[in-house]
């Protein structure tokens, strides 16, 4: 089976078999990151630049932990401290990386579109960490393979995600995915947290009642409510936030009997999640998601640089 | 304890009334509208003839309470409203504290409930502290019973914070009630501004100050899908302009006031008489007539009051520092009849459209309607009842009416409200 | 089918590798001395059905079920093309590799590359005490120093021949074929599933 793919940009360049074929290569890299010695030469002197120009602990050492656990060589790009600060253009930063001759440049920006135009500037592999409100690939991709790990098939599963969904990239992303695996999705949140047309990313329903639409779902996913500065904020309190859509001790009740929660972290307890319902036992997949973005950006970065250029003969 | 009204003229549109009658309420719901009805046991009263119609609410007063008693306060306000005919007022949040939580609207709620001498329905805050920077806790506010937002008191200047207001608002079926006052553009305005402001020397307050945040917050209502009522509407454009959006099918509602429809510019004399300073001001005689055509044909959905208590103190001085506002509650009721009624402008089932069946629409309350199974709020008017306004004809604290001296034909008698009797032959009940 | 290849003989037939697999299991038990400390890991494409087949027959020799796991080399290989299968098949070693006599079971020895990787990845895994090769089948043309200790056949062939060997649980009879190749046609180990 050949993975025809240079680049992971836009999820919606992937089709299902793509994807399927990503998260079964993570499952299989499992018994590396559970034995003593947690690496294989598989990818030995490839060049990967983690290029984040916007803060980030979670996603770009879950990265790095992937790309070293393959044998790359990690090059870590970005931050204050940059070229950037200093004047010089996306593109110049770019020529100069490539110059280096590297393999891969894994990029995270405020801006939309930027890994596509490093994709068109350098001949790397380009793979989308996160740019602006737009996509962020690998993030469905481990919250695909969590959810495959829990619920098994995919097809026909009905999820609903709950949160600021108009500034997600998670959900740019997420909601896509998901479709394109076939399952029905549902949108919840306030109107001031809703994109324009919701149905341009895929959702099958919108709605702003939390209680109408959890009794119907298979996976609740809770995206992070931003604790910025309340003025201009889309909500008028945390509290009132947590009333009308927070994931409470008492909302378990609608749920059902076997229907998981997900949430791409970090959390803010008591606010778009309960204490209780972010550590419970049987419903929440929320660690597995961390690990799972091991395995699945593992899997990307051996898919994207192993095949790409020869192809398969299957 | 049942009690059958004899011998009135129930008026009521929505269900085609139009007829001599009697009504029998028992336990607080209207058990029976017929012919020559009678009662075991209970009491009887012969209305001979008067008007009865579906309990009157006006949506837009200030009760005053809590923060400002000493103009008005929960039970002088809803004596006042009984003593008009209504039978329910909602009242604005630009109290102090700012009822721009649940805590706020729970305490008028147990006020009223306490106190009160009519039904009160609570307007949230649209934004914290009125401040216009922080959506409020509609979520809360709605859980507990608020029926509406708005920021009365103020226009909400940003075009953005009202777009976020309304999109927030569209979660709960709940209208927003728009004051519109663009404050760039009204600045220090006192009277509006033209001819009048001119020849007393005043700040104007440009008609343009008002339409420009009606043309906004209709655009808005379209962009959010957000239900819109237009406040206090004074100009013949902004009239227009609630015409047109109706036409499109927008879900945008608007109310009049009395001192809108029958006082223009014009009324403001050398005196410069206080009473007469409100927000919007008085505008020209072309903009009340369009008024008076938009209740006619439909465009304006509600008449209310504004009802704005001052105390005679804060009235008394320089006009430029006088607070807006006058009082209504007592004469509204009175000023339409006298000057639509009985000169044939509209009939008894518009006037019971605007001061009754719409306002309930528009609170998004229970219908009341005269027949069997409704809610027993009723109000008994005396058509021919002829009277003086004057400082004493007063049950509110506050005295500032812009009507004082004038001669009304037409008067609410008798109020129910759920079955009691709130204010029995012209005297309030206690 | 692939079109690429052509049978062209037959080198063992069933009753042959299974004669082959019995001697193999004695020869493995006589070299280390009974079954106490070894254990069996095939490398997966059918390395790992021959060692669950040494392992049934080391049970009828001794009574003794030795552990036994597979293990997929793809992570470990030095040509890097993505040679996936369809299946998931991931190394599965359910047993402590520490200390023990690791008996790895391949089914074609070629030019040693495969078993280099599996050296490799066993050494990720644990430390054994001794490394053991046995192959069904030796076809020569080593390119690395690395020979077996238990050995079905020794078969020679030249570069443009592939020899594969087809067990019938997976591929429906059990032979041992040589096969010419195509001008330009892969030779080596292949994918799992029979896709050629």
């Amino acid at each position: 089976m050949s993975f025809n793919h240079k680049h992971l940009i836009d999820i919606t360049e992937y089709s299902a078999d793509d994807i399927m074929q990503i998260l079964e290569t993570a499952q299989r890299f499992r018994s590396v990151n559970e034995r003593r010695i947690k690496k294989i030469p598989t990818l030995k002197g490839f060049t990967v630049v983690n290029m984040f120009n916007e803060p980030s602990t979670r996603t770009r050492s879950s990265f790095e932990i992937a790309e070293k656990r393959l044998s790359c060589d990690s090059l870590n790009f970005g931050g204050s401290s940059t070229s950037t600060v200093k004047g010089e253009s996306l593109v110049d930063t770019v020529e100069t990386l490539c110059a280096y001759k590297i393999d891969m440049i894994i990029v995270r920006d405020k801006h939309a579109g930027v890994p596509r135009k490093i994709a068109d500037v350098s001949g790397a592999h380009v793979i989308d960490a996160g740019d602006g409100k737009h996509q962020h690939p690998t993030q469905a991709l481990l919250d695909l393979y969590s959810i495959w790990q829990a619920k098994g098939d995919l097809n026909g599963l009905k999820v609903g995600i709950v949160g600021d969904i108009g500034h997600s990239r998670v959900c740019g992303s997420l909601i896509p995915a998901l479709k394109i695996m076939g399952c029905e999705v549902t949108v919840i949140a306030p109107p001031t947290l809703m994109p324009a047309r919701p149905e341009v990313l895929g959702a099958d329903h919108v709605t702003c009642k939390i209680e109408e639409a959890l009794p119907e779902l298979d996976v609740v996913y809770m995206l992070r409510i931003q604790r910025e500065r309340l003025e201009g904020a889309p909500y008028p309190s945390l509290r009132e936030y947590n009333m009308l859509f927070g994931l409470t001790q008492e909302r378990e009740r609608m749920m059902k009997r076997d229907a998981i929660i997900c949430h791409p972290g970090p959390i803010n307890r008591g606010v778009e999640l309960d204490s209780f319902m972010a550590d419970h036992p049987e419903r929440s997949v929320i660690l597995d998601q961390v690990y799972a973005g091991i395995l699945t950006r593992m899997a990307a970065l051996y898919l994207l640089l192993g095949g790409s250029e020869d192809g398969i003969t299957a | 304890m049942a009690l059958l009204l004899k011998n009135v003229r129930a008026i009521d549109p929505q269900v085609a009334l139009d007829e001599v009658c009697d009504i029998v309420i028992r336990d607080g719901k209207i058990a029976e509208v017929g012919q020559n009805l009678s009662i075991e046991k209970g009491e009887t009263r012969d209305m001979g003839g008067k008007i009865a119609v579906p309990g009157l609410v006006d949506v837009h007063v200030h009760l005053r309470e809590p923060g400002f008693e000493q103009k008005e306060d929960i039970a002088s306000g809803t004596r006042a409203a009984a003593h008009g005919g209504f039978t329910a007022v909602c009242c604005m949040a630009n109290t102090n504290p700012v009822i721009d939580n649940a805590m706020g609207v729970e305490y008028i709620l147990a006020r009223a409930a306490a106190v009160g001498k009519c039904r009160v329905h609570v307007a949230g805050a649209a934004t914290q502290g009125l401040k216009g920077e922080i959506i409020s806790e509609m979520g809360d506010m709605v859980a507990h019973g608020a029926v509406a937002f708005t920021d009365d008191g103020r226009g909400i200047q940003g075009a953005g914070m009202m777009r976020r207001v309304m999109d927030y608002a569209s979660q709960f079926d709940r209208v927003v009630m728009a004051h519109e006052q663009d404050d760039d553009l009204v600045g220090e305005g006192q009277v509006n501004e033209g001819v009048v402001s001119t020849r007393l020397g005043m700040l104007g307050w440009p008609a343009e100050g008002e339409e420009i945040q009606i043309a906004r917050d209709i655009a808005l209502s379209r962009l959010t899908g957000c239900p819109l009522h237009v406040q206090h509407i004074s100009t013949a454009r902004g009239l227009e302009m609630i015409r047109a959006a109706k036409a499109e099918g927008l879900k945008v509602t608007c109310e009049a006031t009395p001192h809108h429809l029958f006082l223009n510019e014009d009324a403001i004399g050398d005196d410069y008489n206080t009473s007469l300073k409100v927000n919007p001001p008085l505008r020209t005689q072309e903009d009340s007539d369009a008024l008076l055509a938009g209740v006619i044909d439909g465009t304006v959905d509600c008449i209310v009051t504004d009802h704005a208590p001052h105390t005679a103190w804060e009235k008394d001085r320089e006009f430029e520092l006088s607070p807006f506002g006058m009082i209504g509650l007592e004469t509204s009721l009175s000023l339409v009849m006298t000057q639509m009624v009985h000169t044939g402008l509209i009939d008894y089932n518009r006037l019971v459209e605007v001061m009754a069946i719409n306002p309930r629409k528009v609170l998004r309350v229970e219908e009341v309607k005269l027949q069997a199974g409704s809610t027993a709020d009723i109000t008994i008017i005396d058509p021919d009842l002829e009277w003086t306004v004057t400082a004493d004809s007063f049950v509110s604290k506050a005295k500032n009416s812009g009507f004082i001296g004038a001669d009304l034909k037409g008067r609410a008698t008798d109020v129910y409200v759920g079955g009691y009797a709130t204010m029995q032959d012209g005297q309030i009940v206690e | 089918m692939n079109g690429n290849q052509q049978t062209k003989s037959v080198c063992m037939d069933a009753a042959e590798i299974e004669r082959s697999l019995m001697r193999i299991a004695h020869q493995i038990l006589e070299a280390n001395h009974g079954a106490k400390n070894i254990a069996l890991v095939g490398i997966v494409t059918r390395g790992d059905i021959l060692a669950r087949m040494l392992v049934e027959k080391i049970e009828e020799i001794e009574g003794v079920k030795v552990p036994f796991g597979h293990l997929d080399i793809s992570f470990y290989r030095d040509d890097f093309a993505t040679y996936l299968s369809p299946e998931v098949l991931s190394t599965n070693i359910p047993f402590d590799v520490d200390g023990k006599d690791i008996i790895l079971v391949d089914d074609i020895l070629y030019t040693g590359r495969t078993i280099r990787s599996a050296l490799d990845a066993l050494m990720d895994i644990g430390r054994p005490a001794t490394v053991q090769l046995a192959v069904l089948i030796d076809r020569g043309h080593r390119e690395l120093p690395i020979r077996a200790d238990f050995v079905g056949k020794n078969v020679p062939s030249s570069r443009e021949e592939s020899v594969r060997l087809f067990l019938e649980e997976v591929d429906g009879r059990s032979e041992v074929d040589i096969m010419q190749v195509a001008a330009g046609g892969h030779v080596g180990s292949a994918p799992l599933g029979g896709g050629n």
